[in-house]
């Protein structure tokens, strides 16, 4: 990892769609070198995928996702460990994470609608094991997720000249 | 009825290219390369720290130099950032924008026949405020062959009994021309010897994209005749704000500041305030806006290159500055048919003075797919010719 690894990153984060070509110019690497750093970045498992920022309720879709916080009792020797790598193999749950404050893990989770949300959460998250408590959050709208807000945001204008 | 306008305003010279302009703004689907500002807004701290003064009802009048504690904050970052020393209550003023600063600067040590040489292409404010101030503006040409540096050679030849100041701007507006220590040193030379006033404008000095800005002050013993200009907009996306400010030393900044007093009062108090903010929050924002510039330079440079119009890399500012030669057309000829025949507009190098001619200047402060865009058309129109 140097200098040049993480601008590759930054500049593919932002937009994954760039050619090795491209990105070579813009950071005056060859371009085989950074086909290279790329793959040595995926092989390292660094650049976990190439993936896109959606702004679904404007796709149209009426997928539900919600914010649930559990109070877990941490086990000897593995914390929170195991448990959380139950819970993320559930492909409902989209993100999972340790907190600090009154709960212990954050999961969103999503689900056609808001039945099968909280029917996702009676009967297969609330019920197990080490599990003391739920709090279920419906996600009502989204604003900005990762960096990108999702306001139509009007063109300022700018003069076509100016010195 | 006599002629209502003074011979000085008669004497500066209007924009040559405002028909041009004009049309431009009347035409739809232009890519627009001629902005010489960044396409970022402002950071969104900088705009809320206002807006919340605003909201608590700072909207009066501040002290002529400006708000003490932008002076303070300011006379701290120029010292970590350049090693220049000044004073915040006698060597400071906050001025509306670098135009202002520029405007005061020259009137503050221009008598009547007073040569200033204002090393070209530049900003084309310069010399018309010369003119206005009573000077005379003598243009020295920085050349392609120096990559755009001011050469001490030419510089020495202009000068005469009668100069007064030299006139800079580092990274250069329009070139992208950066001046090294190295490069300023001889340059400090022949102003100490010649006891002449440098005009630094330093607007752009953090758009250097390898190694760090060398303020003209801190080279040799140049401080004590040296004005600083330097301004918020380009650094930290803020030209609406208009804040800019003239660092000189205490005699100099007096005189500045009391033209500052009766001419503008004071600069913008919310424009203030969230100058004191960008100091505060914003360098992370600011590098970020940087970098983005620097890919930006690489890409459409190699760019311009590739489809034959040959281009320096521009070590500072947001401009890239490629030669028309090649092409046989004049660069009023080409930036006219680009823009009427290709809808991208840039700016004609001629209009900027002395070594502009046959050059275009490009600013690359749009994003990156405008950039591509732009180079797609510009290919076009020159395999048409």
């Amino acid at each position: 990892m140097d200098e040049s690894d993480l601008q590759i990153l930054r500049i593919i984060e932002e937009n994954s769609r760039l050619s090795p070509e491209e990105i070579a110019t813009m950071t005056t690497l060859g371009a085989g070198d950074v086909r290279a750093r790329i793959r040595a970045l995926e092989d390292a498992h660094i650049i976990r995928r190439y993936t896109t920022a959606i702004n679904w309720e404007k796709a149209g879709n009426s997928e539900v996702a919600a914010i649930i916080e559990l109070k877990v009792s941490p086990e000897r020797d593995f914390g929170y460990d195991r448990i959380a790598e139950r819970l993320s193999r559930f492909s409902q749950v989209r993100t999972l994470r340790l907190i600090t404050g009154t709960y212990d893990l954050q999961l969103i989770v999503t689900g056609r609608n808001m039945q099968e949300v909280s029917r996702f959460v009676s009967e297969h998250i609330a019920p197990m094991d080490r599990i003391r408590e739920t709090a279920t959050h419906i996600i009502m709208k989204s604003y900005k997720e990762n960096g990108n807000t999702f306001f139509e945001q009007q063109e300022t204008e700018r003069l076509p000249f100016s010195f | 009825m006599r002629d209502p306008v003074s011979e000085r305003a008669q004497a500066i010279p209007p924009s040559g290219i405002r028909k041009f302009f004009d049309l431009a703004l009347t035409m739809e689907g232009v890519i627009s390369l001629g902005v010489g500002e960044p396409d970022f807004s402002t950071p969104w701290n900088i705009c809320e720290s206002s807006i919340y003064s605003i909201e608590q009802g700072a909207t009066s009048y501040t002290s002529n130099r400006g708000l003490q504690s932008l002076r303070e904050a300011l006379s701290r970052d120029l010292s970590w950032r350049y090693r220049l020393t000044y004073n915040p209550d006698k060597e400071i003023v906050i001025t509306s924008g670098v135009s202002e600063a520029l405007d005061i600067a020259i009137r503050a040590i221009t008598d009547p026949g007073d040569e200033v040489i204002v090393a070209q292409p530049s900003y084309v404010s310069y010399a018309p405020c010369v003119t206005l101030a009573g000077g005379i503006p003598v243009p020295v040409e920085c050349r392609e062959e120096d990559k755009f540096k001011l050469n001490p050679d030419s510089l020495a030849e202009k000068i005469n009994r009668k100069t007064k100041a030299l006139m800079i701007n580092f990274p250069n507006n329009p070139t992208g021309a950066v001046m090294r220590k190295e490069d300023l040193e001889p340059i400090a030379d022949l102003v100490i010897d010649n006891d002449l006033i440098l005009i630094s404008d330093e607007v752009y000095a953090e758009l250097t994209y390898e190694g760090k800005h060398t303020a003209s002050a801190t080279v040799g013993d140049l401080w004590e005749r040296t004005i600083t200009l330097n301004g918020f907009s380009k650094a930290y996306a803020m030209t609406g704000w208009r804040i800019g400010y003239l660092c000189a030393p205490q005699a100099i900044c007096d005189a500045a500041l009391k033209i500052h007093q009766y001419v503008m009062l004071c600069a913008p108090a919310m424009g203030q305030v969230a100058a004191i903010e960008a100091l505060r929050s914003a360098e992370d924002d600011k590098n970020k806006m940087v970098e983005e510039y620097r890919l930006r330079r690489n890409m459409f440079v190699a760019g311009l290159n590739r489809i034959g119009l040959a281009c320096h890399i521009p070590e500072g500012a947001f401009y890239a500055f490629p030669s028309v030669k090649k092409t046989g057309l004049s660069d009023t000829e080409f930036a006219e048919r680009l823009l009427t025949e290709h809808r991208v507009a840039v700016v004609p190098g001629s209009v900027l003075g002395e070594g502009g001619k046959d050059h275009l200047r490009c600013a690359y402060a749009v994003s990156r797919k405008a950039l591509s865009e732009a180079l797609e058309r510009m290919e076009t129109f020159i395999d048409s010719l």
